[in-house]
């Protein structure tokens, strides 16, 4: 019923509607933009003309939970101003390697032909990301060399640390995450607007999204914008755009690609239905739009014969299971009950031989990093990552309700991120920010919605590890919780079924990462010294992936119980 | 040189025809806007803030403090003033050289000039509160990092957590006492005023985030090339400012003036507000029962105050001579560089320095400075008003400024702190003040690399400012001349900014930009201290006309 798409759409009608598609997005999105002179024309209005017309629709508004779209256009602006002007301040801030990584990306598209993108090593930091990114990168390159020209210089550009360029890659990830706000205003347009305010805070202004985007330094709004237009168009009933969005996203990180089967089962129920041929046909239409995207990424390289590189680039299975810092996901578990049963059987006097490759210290290589439990491989890993998905796959066949998308891909994260090869913890950021959008439904949501982003925003406590940094991270977290508590607490006041955090172990658990906080950084140094450098880590790892195994039994539960 | 002295001269024209002007316009729109708000207070309950207000004061006060502490500790992360600036690096050094001698040398000491203590380097200059809190300082200092504050060799020392501990004690000292004081004084300004709820977490917004203080106290950290008159940590004394008006505000008339001589005994700027506080509490003694007795409690309280203070030095008239002496360096002229205040900006026409000795200029600017200051203290003591004494702060805080002797750019900060207070009253005029205040000390800034901070902060601070939530429609039509007015003079800023920022100066006048910029920035502040004064003659005289009643 929600499709709005039509019956037949041959890819002849499709390609109009798509320019039309682009357009509106383009024009939308020049209008949010931030830009400089958006900032001018605030200032320069005299305060008082504007507000009377703003507050008058403020005070209509109140009984009728459709405002206007002005005011909440006017809204989302002030809003999003604030906090990109916030972020503006960061600037100065520690960035890690990422930085140099992406600036060698600009350097090396900028330089060579395409030919040689994914061939090139002058710097370790080599392009390892879809060619949407190379492309995207390819077009910042051109500003890049206005600005400075040796930030796009592949040799005498390394390790580049001028002011120029600094300010220039900041402002690009500044810019770029206007795609995320407009499609949250697409996303929020139609709620109340103290539960717009609180999406926006916990999305725009997300602390995960500032430490890892602001100050580590990385592209993640902008992607997690696209994602959250393709989940948006889902939601209205625009199947098409929204495949198409994402196959766009795949081609910018193929880590997205998790919820690829959520997708496709999604896609196949909701989207073609309607009779054998009707639904074939719309299934052929959908194909072509993907085909015909990754036919725009890949092909270029498909042309040059290096289809092989590319993949090889995007999929480095030789990186281990873990990080050095393991992300908070269930093979935390998985190796700490290794390294127990090889203790308790060693106590026992069995003769354990311990493992020539080390999880704490960083990169492993072929031999078995576990002494009694079996090796995990990448192939593993896929089929446990499958199995989590399934139950969630089943869910859609029966019945793809557009209203449970967004629950349903931020689960299919969820399992990625928990048993997935190699994961980051950056990554939690992927369903942690679809999550923010339906956490206003309900005081339930809204409890395990606070939760996870505590138990996800800590995990991310480690990317800083500057003492500089850190009073900015630990405020970013206390800021959050604090507006989020007061928000939920005052959007479900009317529900007398407990407060934000109910039960006894919620309680003690969020009490416990002040526990672990002040562990890691004052009394492990104070009372350890030198030593065991990798337990604070350790045990921040150990005690949110605790919080996450919750959160996915939880998501788990509330997706099999739902009609 | 004739275009350019042409063309001051045309700056000076349109400024005074502007200001002239503006004043006239102004000053009706502010009229009308307080009339109507008195109108519309009642009505004003929802808001985009509503929602974070259901749990009384604390949920907004807690959100906005944790984001202005986040802002202020992001604003710590740019560049900060005398950095690897050989050999006096800047007031950074002066803060730590002084933490080093107050943590190593026993007390009667920090003030006397001696081998351990080169008074030419960096030696303290204000009283002795400043020297305790540099003490208490030092002490966390050389837990943390003893070398950053051991006697002799740390001079000019710098480093990575050295310079990190320094930004942190600005912080702390500004959430342990600001913040504090903020809080009281939005508790007790709420009690006494109807309808302010719904406006209460934007007014604490706009004192928290004034984008002056954190720019000067968490940014700038002094820069050496100017006098040693200012420093960081001007959030103490203004805190505490702001402590002794709360105290005043809910009839604490002892614990104000406690609270308001430690002000004084932490940064000697302070005095900026002594006339009004002087004259609001010797009006209010004259109007009780036994006028002789209250004095004489406040004269206790205060003398008390200080024996507590100056302890150490009371014992003998050299050691307060030698403090003293550290406090008033008259040596170095009655203006430096380019204040937007009076002695200053005369001085385009008349040259000061040259026409009189320093001796008849100290006498001048005292005389002129204390007759500015006359009329707001007679109102204040004929009839004094706790709405009259925030606007009392705000005249002596202005006069000061204009006419006092030696005003550093950062002066600014004590008549905006008035203003800041004013802010739900007087919204115009406290964006306006905020604004040219911001303006005048842009060029400073700029030496110091926080054209980055300015900005993000000028714009956060105009966004809030423009959320301030609306009760009602405003059905009037707003006036077209004044807000051409408003747009001209803030497209001339603009203009001015850009200017400053991308043009070289004739090199016959290299800081012809500053005295355009002071210029501008005194037009505005003279047409808002004349307006504070014309409203604080209009809040006298209806009390006034209400006491004779009374009388009758």
């Amino acid at each position: 019923m929600h499709s709005l798409d039509h019956a037949h759409l041959s890819p002849c009608q499709f390609i109009p509607g798509l320019l039309q598609f682009i357009n509106d997005v383009e024009c939308n999105a020049a209008k949010l933009n931030p830009t400089a002179e958006n900032l001018n024309r605030e200032a320069m209005k005299p305060t008082k003309q504007k507000k009377p017309q703003q507050s008058k629709e403020k005070q209509t508004h109140l009984q009728n939970p459709h405002e206007p779209t002005n005011t909440i256009i006017k809204d989302l602006l002030w809003f999003s101003l604030i906090s990109t002007f916030f972020k503006l301040l960061l600037i100065p801030a520690y960035h890690s390697t990422d930085f140099e990584v992406h600036r060698n990306w600009l350097a090396l598209t900028h330089t060579l032909p395409l030919s040689q993108w994914y061939t090139d090593e002058t710097s370790p930091w080599t392009l390892d990301y879809p060619p949407f990114f190379a492309y995207f990168e390819y077009l910042l390159s051109h500003f890049a060399s206005l600005v400075d020209p040796t930030i796009t210089d592949l040799y005498n550009g390394l390790n580049y640390k001028s002011p120029s360029v600094i300010i220039f890659q900041r402002l690009t990830v500044i810019a770029s995450d206007s795609i995320l706000i407009y499609s949250i205003y697409k996303l929020t347009k139609n709620l109340n607007s103290k539960k717009r305010f609180l999406i926006w805070i916990s999305v725009i202004s997300s602390p995960g999204l500032l430490i890892v985007d602001h100050i580590h330094f990385q592209y993640n709004g902008f992607l997690l914008g696209l994602l959250m237009a393709s989940l948006g168009a889902l939601q209205n009933g625009h199947d098409l755009t929204g495949g198409f969005i994402f196959a766009i996203l795949l081609c910018f990180k193929h880590l997205f690609a998790v919820a690829g089967p959520v997708y496709f089962v999604y896609i196949l129920r909701h989207y073609c239905r309607g009779g054998f041929l009707r639904g074939f046909s719309k299934l052929i239409t959908m194909g072509v739009v993907v085909i015909a995207v990754f036919v725009t990424a890949y092909g270029p390289f498909a042309c040059h014969g290096q289809i092989q590189d590319v993949l090889k680039r995007m999929f480095p299975f030789g990186r281990g299971l873990c990080h050095a810092y393991w992300a908070p996901n269930f093979w935390v578990f998985y190796i700490l009950s290794d390294k127990l049963l090889a203790f308790v059987f060693t106590k026992l006097g069995f003769y354990i031989k311990t493992p020539t490759a080390s999880f704490t210290g960083g990169l492993v290589g072929d031999s078995s990093p576990f002494a009694i439990l079996p090796t995990v491989t990448p192939l593993v890993t896929f089929g446990v990552v499958l199995l989590a998905i399934l139950p969630c796959v089943v869910k859609i066949w029966r019945n793809p309700d557009p209203k449970k998308i967004v629950r349903w891909v931020a689960y299919a994260y969820t399992c990625g991120f928990l048993f997935g090869w190699h994961v980051h913890e950056k990554a939690s950021l992927h369903f942690l920010i679809p999550l923010a959008v339906v956490a206003v439904e309900s005081i339930q949501d809204a409890r395990h919605y606070f939760m996870l982003s505590i138990v996800s925003i800590y995990s991310l406590f480690p990317l800083l590890y500057e003492a500089q940094e850190y009073p900015v991270k630990v405020i970013l977290l206390l800021l959050y919780v604090a507006i989020m508590w007061f928000g939920f607490s005052s959007t479900f006041s009317e529900k007398k079924d407990g407060g934000v955090v109910s039960g006894w172990i919620e309680k003690s658990y969020m009490v416990g990462f002040v526990v672990v906080e002040i562990w890691g950084q004052f009394l492990h140094p104070l009372i350890l010294g030198d030593r065991f450098p990798f337990l604070p880590l350790m045990i921040i790892s150990f005690y949110c992936a605790l919080g996450m195994m919750y959160s996915w039994i939880w998501q788990l539960k509330s997706i099999i119980r739902s009609h | 040189m004739c275009k350019a002295l042409y063309l001051m001269g045309f700056v000076l024209e349109t400024n005074r025809f502007f200001s002239e002007l503006h004043y006239c316009v102004i000053l009706k729109e502010m009229e009308k806007s307080r009339v109507k708000k008195v109108k519309k207070e009642e009505v004003d309950n929802n808001s985009d803030w509503s929602w974070l207000m259901d749990k009384g004061i604390s949920g907004p006060f807690i959100c906005i403090s944790l984001f202005s502490i986040l802002v202020r500790v992001s604003v710590s992360m740019h560049p900060y003033s005398g950095a690897g600036d050989s050999p006096k690096y800047g007031d950074f050094e002066a803060q730590r050289h002084w933490m080093e001698i107050t943590t190593n040398l026993p007390v009667n000491e920090w003030y006397h000039n001696s081998t351990s203590n080169d008074l030419a380097y960096w030696g303290l200059d204000y009283p002795p509160l400043t020297a305790y809190q540099s003490y208490v300082h030092g002490i966390f200092l050389r837990f943390f990092h003893p070398d950053s504050v051991s006697l002799y060799t740390s001079r000019g020392h710098e480093s990575y957590t050295g310079k990190l501990l320094m930004r942190w004690t600005v912080l702390t000292s500004d959430v342990l006492i600001f913040f504090p004081a903020v809080l009281w004084f939005i508790i007790v300004y709420a009690s006494q005023s109807k309808g302010y709820k719904s406006n209460l977490p934007w007014h604490v917004a706009m004192i928290l985030l004034n984008p002056c203080l954190i720019l000067i106290d968490h940014g700038h950290f002094q820069a050496y090339y100017f006098n040693f008159q200012n420093n960081a940590y001007n959030c103490i004394s203004l805190g505490l400012t702001i402590g002794a008006v709360a105290a005043l505000l809910c009839d604490k008339d002892l614990v104000a003036s406690f609270f308001f001589t430690l002000a004084l005994n932490h940064k000697q700027m302070s005095a900026y507000f002594a006339p009004a506080f002087f004259s609001y509490l010797l009006g209010k003694s004259l109007r009780c029962k036994n006028p002789v007795l209250e004095v004489v409690k406040l004269g206790i309280v205060v003398i008390g105050t200080f024996a507590l203070i100056w302890w150490p030095y009371i014992h003998s008239k050299v050691a307060i001579f030698e403090v003293v002496s550290r406090l008033a360096p008259f040596e170095r002229g009655i203006y430096e560089d380019y204040v937007a205040n009076f002695w200053c900006t005369t001085s385009v026409l008349i040259k000061w320095k040259k026409l009189f000795t320093t001796q008849s200029l100290k006498l001048l600017s005292l005389t002129i400075t204390l007759s500015s200051c006359l009329p707001s203290m007679f109102l204040q003591i004929k009839a004094p008003s706790k709405r009259g004494f925030l606007y009392g702060l705000l005249n002596s805080a202005f006069s000061f400024y204009f006419f006092s002797f030696q005003v550093h750019e950062k002066s600014i900060l004590l008549p905006l702190l008035p203003a800041s207070l004013l802010a739900v009253e007087e919204p115009f005029l406290f964006q306006w003040l905020t604004q040219f205040a911001l303006f005048s000390i842009f060029p400073l800034l700029l030496r110091d690399k926080l054209l980055l901070p300015y900005i993000a902060l000028y714009a956060i601070f105009i966004l809030i400012h423009y959320g301030k939530p609306k009760p009602k429609p405003n059905t009037q039509k707003p006036n077209f001349f004044l807000s051409f007015l408003i747009v001209c003079l803030l497209l001339l800023s603009l203009v001015l900014h850009v200017i400053y920022l991308k043009v070289n100066p004739p090199k016959k006048y290299p800081f012809l930009f500053e005295a355009i910029i002071m210029l501008l920035c005194f037009s505005q502040f003279v047409f808002i201290a004349v307006y504070s004064n014309r409203k604080l003659w209009i809040l006298s005289r209806t009390l006034l006309v209400e006491i004779e009643k009374k009388r009758i």
